[in-house]
């Protein structure tokens, strides 16, 4: 078996007295996409937002439970290295008030790099990754919010890149986007898991089993079944699962 | 039909509101204007007043508003911003911080003669300053901080949650989330209040009487423990104190404080749309 990058042991999470994640046992393995589906308020932002140490911003978060990344302690790393190692795009793109140029930069700059020609070769380099290079590049000193929608979350994708991250968590990308945009994204995953592991939150079982390896299905706080996509999707073990699935392909 | 007459109606009171408003300040202005008009001119500016006030220029009590202003607003535009900073990003939410919270609000309704008498018993006699533009500047300075924390206050929590997020999920810390993301969008905010506050200063008589201004002083201070003249002072001194001031003189300081204490408003109205139109969320 290929090498274990994250290993998840009996997560529990709390937000005051909501028990959001309940005893979540789940390794994320190198190079693999793994796609997280389920109903709404089941937890998989929560998970996401564990994994790149968010949710501790809210003041009444608690949890317990161990994780494993890189097979050292998850808090001995720094908050700030973890953060960068384990990138994170959110739902809704959100833009930083700088220009598109400067939102690619902002992680590369914090992370020390200041010498201006490296700068411009990761900016490139993580806009072509995220399938963005050739419509903004007249653009870069533009303000990113002038951008559509669609191209605002592939900005964000790229911002997240350009840290040089090695997992990329995904959360519900195209939610907000049209099918051209979701297209486009989706290209972009495909190309982005040659080199990294991927972590995909979708509520679009297609899109799950379009681009996942494996697939875990969560259900009110609770890991359900995690299985290789194209089983879960073909025998799930778990009726819930088949359940979700099959209301869900219609 | 009803419905479109009920919205004349509220239009229209709205608009007798807003004359209620605006007429009095263009009266004002124009009033003053017109009496104080004829006094300007380059000796009234930039020369020193003449027969015991009756005459000459005023030229200390400008000079003597400007150090003030100036010593005000370097004392308390960084404490202010600083204290706002740690009020708004870094204070936890508790009984202390809330008290604290509320002392703010409420200093910036304390009539400025307290100010005048703290600054005195404070700066003047306790640190010993002496009257001075040094504990003039010091009272002025603690007079507007709660108009400049406020403001930052306000500015810094405009600034949507949302991207202090993100940069902090890119691996910022708060701190360079704060100097890179918050403050630079604070600041038309930041600045708005920081002007008001100057304003607010420059037009102030009760915090200098005790603590600087100077009745008559025709010359210009040496350092920051001497005396000086200012205008709000000054023109309090030529109405009440002196008999026989032309009323000319009197419009005339009238209208260069009424300018001067506009024209940084207007700066603060100019400055707050540049950088407003900058930003787009
Ligand atoms: N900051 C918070 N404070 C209180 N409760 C929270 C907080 N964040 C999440 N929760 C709760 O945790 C549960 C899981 O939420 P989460 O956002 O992880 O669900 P989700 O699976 O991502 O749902 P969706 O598909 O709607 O995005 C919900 O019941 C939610 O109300
Ligand atoms: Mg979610």
């Amino acid at each position: 078996m290929v090498e274990k990058k994250v290993e998840v042991k009996n997560l529990n999470v709390w937000f005051g007295q909501t028990h959001s994640l309940k005893d979540i046992n789940l390794d994320i393995y190198d190079n693999e996409v793994l796609t997280i589906i389920g109903p709404a308020n089941s937890g998989k932002t929560t998970f996401l937002r564990m994994l790149n140490r968010l949710n501790e911003l809210q003041e009444n978060f608690r949890f317990s439970g161990e994780i494993i990344f890189d097979h050292k302690n998850f808090f001995d790393f720094s908050v700030q290295e973890l953060r960068k190692k384990i990138g994170m795009v959110f739902a809704l793109p959100v833009p930083l008030p700088l220009t598109v140029f400067d939102n690619v930069a902002y992680g590369p700059k914090l992370h020390g790099i200041r010498d201006r020609g490296k700068l411009k070769e990761i900016v490139e380099r993580s806009l072509r990754l995220a399938y963005l290079w050739e419509e903004v590049k007249d653009r870069l000193n533009a303000s990113a919010f002038l951008l559509s929608g669609g191209q605002q979350q592939r900005l964000c994708i790229a911002r997240t890149l350009a840290c040089e991250p090695e997992i990329i968590l995904f959360d519900e990308p195209c939610s907000g986007l049209d099918p051209v945009s979701t297209a486009k994204i989706e290209e972009a995953m495909q190309e982005l898991k040659k080199d990294y592991t991927l972590v995909l939150v979708t509520n679009n079982v297609k899109q799950a089993a379009r681009v996942g390896d494996r697939t875990a299905f969560f259900l009110s706080g609770e890991l359900i079944e995690i299985e290789r996509t194209d089983r879960l999707f073909t025998a799930p073990k778990d009726n819930r699962t088949e359940g979700y699935i099959s209301g869900r392909f219609g | 039909m009803n419905q479109k007459i009920k919205q004349k109606i509220a239009f229209f009171i709205l608009f007798l509101s807003i004359c209620l408003v605006v007429i009095p300040i263009v009266l004002l202005v124009i009033f003053i204007g017109i009496k104080g008009l004829p006094a300007i001119n380059w000796e009234f500016l930039t020369g020193l007043p003449k027969q015991g006030m009756r005459a000459g220029g005023i030229f200390p009590a400008i000079v003597g508003t400007v150090y003030l202003v100036i010593g005000a607003v370097l004392f308390s535009l960084p404490i202010g911003i600083l204290s706002a900073i740690y009020l708004s990003e870094y204070a936890k939410e508790n009984i202390l911080t809330r008290l604290i919270r509320l002392a703010i609000i409420n200093l910036s309704g304390v009539p400025s003669i307290v100010y005048g008498l703290f600054g005195l018993a404070f700066f003047v006699i306790f640190f010993n300053f002496g009257t001075s533009v040094l504990s003039g500047s010091l009272t002025l300075g603690i007079m507007i901080l709660p108009i400049i924390i406020t403001a930052t206050q306000e500015s810094l929590k405009s600034v949507p949650y949302a991207f202090r997020e993100v940069s902090l999920s890119l691996g910022a810390t708060k701190w360079q989330t704060i100097k890179n993301i918050v403050l630079p969008n604070a600041l038309p905010g930041i600045l708005t209040g920081t002007i008001l506050g100057i304003a607010r200063a420059a037009g102030e008589t009760a915090p200098i009487l005790f603590t600087v201004a100077a009745f008559y002083l025709p010359h210009l201070p040496k350092s920051i423990f001497d005396q000086v003249m200012a205008l709000p002072y000054h023109l309090y001194v030529i109405s009440t104190q002196i008999p026989g001031v032309p009323d000319r003189m009197r419009y005339g300081t009238a209208l260069v404080l009424l300018v001067m204490v506009l024209s940084i408003n207007l700066i603060a109205i100019i400055l707050r749309y540049q950088l407003r139109k900058k930003k787009r969320w």
